[in-house]
């Protein structure tokens, strides 16, 4: 489902700030893959993303989407495979919009939008429906705007309009890692049932080993822009955090430089 | 008394302010670009209005070419902008210098050009203020009404959008940079058109027209919202709101001028009246707020962006 091959990025290349992101990184995914991503501070894991959704291109490699090279495609148009949730509960809806209206944006994409009503009534009661399934109340607010809505009721309609149109792979960015631990567990909770449901191709970066360690069928670990730890199936669920303390040790000759992903 | 007198004038006026506001409306409170090129593009419809009227062109034509005129100038702006990358605000400021070049050669290098009103069947003209009300009003409810109609089509929602949150847009599939273009070309549009009327009610073109047109569309947007905000925020009270502050303004730029204020000062006026209305809600955060709880939940329980778009 998702290809990439030989992935390189520099950023401020030539100057005092030159970091390398991605050095190399080769990563396949199968259709249906759930896969958390972990590692420390400037591992590459939101470098990673940035590259599969277009924000800039790469300097080197190339990355396939269901077998379309997708290296050049624009960010906007790479949008029609991809589903994303940010960090930021504040990025993935638009704040001055109604639910609906976020909702019936979210439901165009990947397709040509025309000079036809936004939202017809027909979407209203489907909207409804899948709000409910969130089971926050918000099938009774549809044009309620978005901004009056908390960051986890926010994260959790991201995530509803990230999975309309069935996208290709499902992208979440830490996408819990500003809630508080109840609304996390929540909105992880939404994430597994939506995944499952639809049957997702899912990355899904987090600070938090037990939560990589519980979701998904896969589990790699990122270091220095790429990848020192891929294990899956019967493996991975038998993980713990100690074992991948001591894979990262193993991988980097370093201890785990991120004081968050240990403590939570 | 002479104030009365002279309020017909400033309605019929502030009403063509009003819907030049609605252009500086679309650019800053929707697209969230603060787009200079409204000096120069609301003069632009004013000199090719009056060209082509001076040409035997009917009213009504020459106030769509000059919105077509208008609509070029904004798309210029937008490509510099999204395809060159120059910072919005510095786009918009080069974009209304090259008008000033566009609007002289328009005008065939006369700094003003005369409309005559018994010559032409003009659509208003101060001569006839309960008239150019009327003609003004149908104007500005066409406008709105195309507006309601096209923000709330699958294009106008992501128009919003792109606005209100580029990232989320780009993530769902939208053309941000498409949009931006579009947008300022629809908001200049809007402003040419606003200038053309204009250009009718005073029956002349000078070269000078507009200067400082983006402040009294922000003046009216700012009057008009903090009303309308107050009864309901939605789209069309927002723009009928926006109507409302440019006729306010020209009424108290009226009584301000029957007070004894020389014209010479009045832009000085529309400067403060601004800085002011972009100031308070700054002050307001920044010496007279009340210390904030921190929120149990932190980050989660953001309440989303406040005070923007």
């Amino acid at each position: 489902m998702l290809k990439i091959t030989d992935l390189h990025k520099t950023f401020n290349p030539g100057t005092i700030n030159e970091k390398t992101a991605l050095d190399g990184l080769n990563l396949h995914l199968k259709d249906g893959d759930f896969v958390t991503v972990i590692g420390g501070n400037g591992a590459g894991k939101s470098t990673l993303q940035n590259a599969i959704a277009g924000v800039w291109k790469p300097d080197y490699g190339t990355i396939e989407i269901d077998g379309v090279d997708v290296t050049h495609m624009p960010e906007h148009q790479r949008a029609a495979f991809l589903g994303r949730v940010f960090q930021d509960p504040m990025k993935g809806t638009a704040p001055d919009m109604e639910i609906v209206e976020n909702l019936a944006i979210a439901a165009r994409r990947g397709k040509k939008r025309k000079l036809v009503w936004g939202v017809r009534k027909a979407e209203r009661e489907e909207y409804k429906r899948l709000l409910e399934t969130l089971d926050l109340g918000l099938e009774n607010r549809l044009t309620t705007k978005v901004g009056l809505l908390s960051g986890g009721q926010r994260q959790a309609l991201t995530l509803l309009m990230a999975s309309m149109n069935k996208p290709k792979l499902l992208m979440l960015d830490e996408h819990t890692a500003a809630l508080d631990p109840k609304t996390a567990a929540k909105v992880l909770e939404i994430t597994d049932r939506i995944v499952t449901e639809n049957k997702l191709t899912t990355l899904m970066i987090t600070h938090n080993m037990k939560d990589a360690i519980a979701h998904g069928n896969r589990l790699i670990m990122m270091y220095d822009g790429h990848i020192v730890v891929d294990v899956e199936g019967e493996e991975k669920k038998k993980l713990t955090v100690e074992d991948l303390l001591n894979m990262f040790v193993q991988a980097s000759g370093k201890e785990f430089a991120s004081d968050r992903a240990i403590l939570s | 008394m002479a104030f009365l007198y002279a309020l017909p004038g400033a309605v019929a006026e502030g009403l063509i302010w009003g819907l030049m506001a609605i252009g500086v409306y679309i650019s800053y409170k929707i697209l969230d670009i603060a787009d200079l090129t409204v000096d120069g593009s609301i003069c632009t419809g004013a000199c090719v209005c009056a060209v082509l009227l001076g040409a035997g062109v009917p009213a009504w034509l020459s106030i769509l070419i000059a919105f077509a005129a208008g609509a070029l100038a904004g798309v210029v702006t937008g490509l510099l902008h999204t395809a060159l990358g120059i910072p919005s605000i510095l786009a918009g400021i080069l974009t209304q210098l090259m008008l000033y070049s566009v609007n002289l050669l328009i005008l065939g290098g006369k700094s003003l050009v005369a409309i005559d009103p018994r010559a032409n069947q003009l659509l208003l003209h101060m001569s006839n203020n309960p008239g150019a009300i009327l003609s003004a009003g149908i104007i500005v409810a066409v406008v709105i009404a195309v507006l309601y109609l096209f923000f709330y089509t699958e294009v106008g929602l992501t128009l919003k959008s792109t606005g209100d949150n580029p990232d989320m847009s780009r993530a769902q599939g939208v053309n941000v940079k498409f949009n931006q273009v579009l947008g300022l070309g629809i908001a200049n549009g809007i402003v040419a058109l606003a200038g053309a009327l204009l250009a009718q009610y005073k029956g002349s073109a000078n070269i000078n027209d507009g200067r400082g047109a983006i402040v009294i569309g922000l003046a009216a947007i700012f009057i008009g919202l903090s009303v309308s905000m107050k009864i309901k925020p939605n789209f069309v009270v927002s723009l009928i709101g926006v109507i409302g502050g440019g006729i306010v303004y020209y009424i108290v730029y009226n009584f301000v001028i029957l007070l004894g204020l020389k014209t010479d000062y009045l832009k000085m006026l529309s400067a403060i009246i601004v800085a002011l209305f972009l100031a308070v809600p700054y002050l307001q955060e920044e010496y007279f707020s009340k210390p904030k709880v921190p929120h149990p939940h932190g980050a989660a329980s953001g309440k989303g962006d406040d005070g923007h778009a």
